[in-house]
């Protein structure tokens, strides 16, 4: 597989503030890439980075097989983008802007324009001034979409969406993948990105903390079991990996890193088990978790 | 009822206040600094009453310094002469200090959606407005009462002093109630500002005809013009403070009917309704869409100027009949080369001050740059395949070109006029063209400056103003404030040909330092970040 996007070592800083410090990050062509971080933590940047609209103070960056500060047009007739904050302007209709955009980008698909609008509920003869913010990601994700590029790069897309645009936008996503795209979509929004993407790389203060298939962070993350046994409970509270036990007569709560969930039941079942549920680990549990070690 | 609609109105102040603390005490200190400086030139200038005598006589038997600055009503103090020199320019420079406040205040603070905010919080219906119009009104004012200090501060009659002052703090009241009701027409803060600013220039113009000709013109014209109320008060003459009731009723009028329209619509939206567009588009390339940005402004101005250039076109041959009637003048106008003369001068005065004006076009088209940038309107632009070179050229072409436009317009416009009064079509209107086209490479090097400083110093863009006004306020007022040679040379306008006398060498070098500058914006931008 060859990477359409490949960073590594960038630093970005901006006076003191230092929004890229030693960010990695690798996203292999054909795949959904969830980019996930809370605010300020520096997806924005990489992403502004990527599209040659700021330039690197270090570290290299290469966006499919060019470098980004100077191939930028040629890279550009490849690529859509998203921005995370729409701005639109006032007197020209949403309709227009999404053609401007197609044109500037070498042409759009008037078949599937049509066909997000609908799917979208936009009404494109609205001036920019008068859409709201979810209308104006609206326009600009329809631009985006619409356009034949082998690239998505889509910055929060869904902030202003409501749930049952989501759901569209995650349908228009899961056609893009098997066209063949390539996406990178940053959020922080943990069920969009559990929904939708392939791998993951999580980034916290400019650095990136860990990246894998969501398989691969499992190891991350705890299991919630609560269970009513047979008898009183033995040996959970020495068990390595056993985490905030609460015992209550035959009644047990606790929590268990994923990969020693093996040992915990084989104790639990040494009791007798009559009622038993578990929660499998959330990404928000991961992310909380990330950014708790972290205080 | 309205003492809840008013709820939050001093926080609202203290807030604007904060936001402004280093525009206010600029524009304070230039309106005042400049109050005073002129008081010293001039009375180092006219010492003696004849001398103040002689100027009266060939002030008002100019039509250019007519129309420009008014008629000079009494020169029996030095006072009678700042009120002149400075009064009509005094007003115009605070009348544009109140619209921007109240504007950036008002509009374009529902535009960018914190009105909406802040009125979710505990905050009057009225408050916003009223908090733009107390800082806004209540700067003007100071500026009025400080501006009356400095010129007693030159030993200068009380009562004529302040007669001048809230003359001009008048004229900023007026047009913070302008402001005020435009800011309630559109959504857009662009267009309230080009309302009020179309409303300035309009009147400006309407007092600017009506003093030109003297007293044979159409003098009722300065009657329905905010500085022209300010002629009438006749500071250090008559002192007429009655005439300033007229600005205080329009003040009180226009900000009642704004605070009642603001109780007839939504926030966020504007009077003018806004209709359904076409659902696609035909732009695809960045000048096609730099062209539907540019064009409302590049026509408007184009028009205004035309308008201007026929008004000035009209009253020029006056001028020459003026010094003929006048036995006093006779013999000054002959050694300085007879009547014709005299009408050379008032072009070359005339197509000089449109070069300045147009400078501002040539600005504000540079700037648009900037503001699409701040607005994150030219990042998904530049991640298309546009370069940063064609997205800057795609604006810059409106400021170069569209600049000759305007000029263009404004020497048709006196051309035509002049040509057809003067029977001489064929000869005038080409002259009249060349006059003010010459202007056009001192305003590019302006516009030049402005790309320089987007392209290099993109936080100082807005420095670019500065740059407009300290380059007007150099030319226009520069002799008779006595600056030093150096200083005059430093504004591009000063290099310009003057009219008759067209020669190309100023002209080629001032071309050349514009394309300097403008070569430096462009390669500063490709090599910078977008920044907000
Ligand atoms: N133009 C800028 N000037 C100064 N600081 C900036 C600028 N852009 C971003 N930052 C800072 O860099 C950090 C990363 O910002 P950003 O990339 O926007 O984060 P994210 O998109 O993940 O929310 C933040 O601390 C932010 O304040
Ligand atoms: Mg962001």
């Amino acid at each position: 597989m060859t990477s359409a996007i490949s960073v590594s070592g960038l630093v970005k800083t901006f006076g003191p503030t230092r929004a890229l410090d030693d960010l990695d990050l690798n996203v292999q062509t054909g795949e959904v890439h969830g980019f996930l971080g809370p605010n300020g933590a520096g997806k924005s940047t990489t992403i502004r980075i990527l599209l040659g609209l700021l330039r690197a103070d270090s570290g290299t960056a290469r966006l499919l097989g060019g470098d980004p500060w100077k191939d930028t047009a040629a890279l550009h007739r490849r690529l859509a983008y998203v921005p995370g904050d729409v701005n639109l302007w006032p007197n020209l209709t949403g309709g227009e802007v999404i053609d401007l955009l197609g044109r500037l980008r070498g042409g759009l698909r008037k078949q599937r324009r049509e066909e997000l609008l609908e799917r979208f509920e936009l009404d494109p003869r609205k001036k920019g001034r008068t859409y709201s913010k979810g209308n104006r990601q609206k326009v600009a994700l329809v631009a985006a979409l619409s356009s034949d590029v082998e690239l998505l790069i889509l910055d929060e897309p869904t902030s202003g969406l409501d749930p049952l645009m989501e759901a569209v936008f995650q349908d228009c996503i899961n056609d893009e993948r098997e066209r063949g795209r390539t996406v990178l979509l940053s959020s922080h929004i943990l069920a969009e990105v559990e929904a939708l993407c392939d791998r993951v790389s999580i980034i916290r203060n400019g650095h990136c903390v860990e990246t894998g298939t969501l398989a691969d962070l499992r190891h991350l993350t705890r299991t919630s079991i609560s269970a009513e046994l047979a008898g009183p409970p033995n040996g959970l509270a020495n068990l390595d990996g056993v985490h905030d036990l609460v015992a209550e007569g035959n009644r047990v709560k606790f929590e268990v890193d994923s990969d020693k969930l093996d040992l915990a039941l084989k104790q639990l079942v040494s009791s007798g088990v009559r009622t038993l549920t578990s929660q499998p680990p959330t990404l928000e549990e991961l992310f909380l978790r990330h950014y708790e070690d972290a205080k | 009822m309205i003492g809840t609609a008013l709820i939050g109105t001093g926080h609202l102040v203290r807030l604007a206040l904060r936001r402004d603390r280093i525009l206010l005490p600029i524009w304070i200190l230039f309106l005042v600094g400049i109050t005073y400086s002129t008081t010293t030139a001039l009375e180092e200038l006219y010492k003696t009453p004849e001398s103040r005598a002689l100027l009266g006589v060939t002030a008002n038997a100019n039509s250019a310094f007519l129309a420009m600055l008014g008629p000079l009503h009494d020169t029996s103090s030095l006072g009678g002469l700042v009120a002149w020199r400075w009064g009509v320019f005094s007003g115009l420079f605070i009348a544009i200090m109140a619209m921007l406040v109240v504007t950036r205040h008002t509009r374009a603070e529902e535009e960018a959606g914190r009105t909406e905010l802040i009125s979710a919080t505990v905050v009057g219906r009225h408050a916003p407005l009223a908090a733009a119009v107390i800082v806004a009104g209540g700067t003007s004012l100071l500026i009025g009462v400080l501006q009356a200090l400095a010129l007693i501060g030159k030993d200068l009659d009380a009562t004529g002093a302040f007669a001048f002052g809230l003359s001009t703090a008048s004229v900023g009241l007026v047009f913070t109630g302008v402001s005020a009701f435009t800011a309630q027409l559109s959504e857009n803060s662009r267009v309230s500002n080009a309302i009020a600013g179309g409303f300035l220039g309009v009147t400006y113009l309407f007092r600017a005809a009506g003093d030109a000709a003297g007293e044979s013109g159409p003098q009722w014209l300065t009657w329905f013009s905010p500085i022209g109320w300010t002629e009438h008060v006749r500071s250090f003459g008559d002192d007429r403070f009655w005439v300033l009731g007229i600005s205080l009723a329009a003040f009180v009028l226009l900000v009642g009917v704004s605070a009642y329209v603001v109780t007839r619509r939504d926030v966020g939206l504007g009077l003018l309704a806004t209709r359904l567009g076409p659902a696609g588009g035909t732009i695809g390339t960045p000048f096609g869409l730099a062209w539907r940005l540019q064009k409302g402004s590049l026509i408007g101005w184009s028009l205004a100027l035309l308008v201007v250039g026929t008004i000035y076109g009209s009253v020029a041959q006056a001028v020459g009949q003026m010094v003929q009637d006048n036995p006093a003048l006779g013999q000054i106008v002959q050694q300085i080369g007879g009547a014709d003369a005299m009408v050379d001068a008032f072009f070359a005065t005339i197509t000089q001050m449109l070069g300045l004006i147009t400078s501002i076009y040539l600005v504000q088209a540079v700037l648009r740059l900037r503001s699409e940038e701040t607005s994150f309107r030219a990042e998904p632009l530049l991640a298309t395949p546009v370069s940063r070179w064609g997205w800057v050229a795609s604006h810059a072409v409106f400021a170069l070109a569209g600049g000759a436009v305007v000029l263009a317009s404004a020497g048709l416009g006196l051309g035509l006029v002049h040509g057809l009064r003067t029977d001489d079509l064929g000869t005038v209107l080409p002259q009249m063209l060349g006059a003010a086209l010459v202007q056009l490479p001192a305003a590019w090097v302006i516009a030049g400056v402005a790309l320089a400083l987007f392209g290099l110093f993109p936080q100082f863009t807005g420095v670019s103003w500065a740059v407009v006004s300290v380059s007007l306020v150099i030319t226009l007022l520069g002799p008779a404030l006595q600056l030093d040679q150096w200083i005059i040379d430093v504004a591009p306008f000063t290099h310009v040909p003057k009219y008759p006398d067209i020669v190309a060498g100023p002209l080629l070098w001032l071309t050349g330092v514009a394309a300097v500058l403008l070569a430096a914006g462009f390669a500063g931008f490709r090599r910078r970040d977008l920044t907000t």
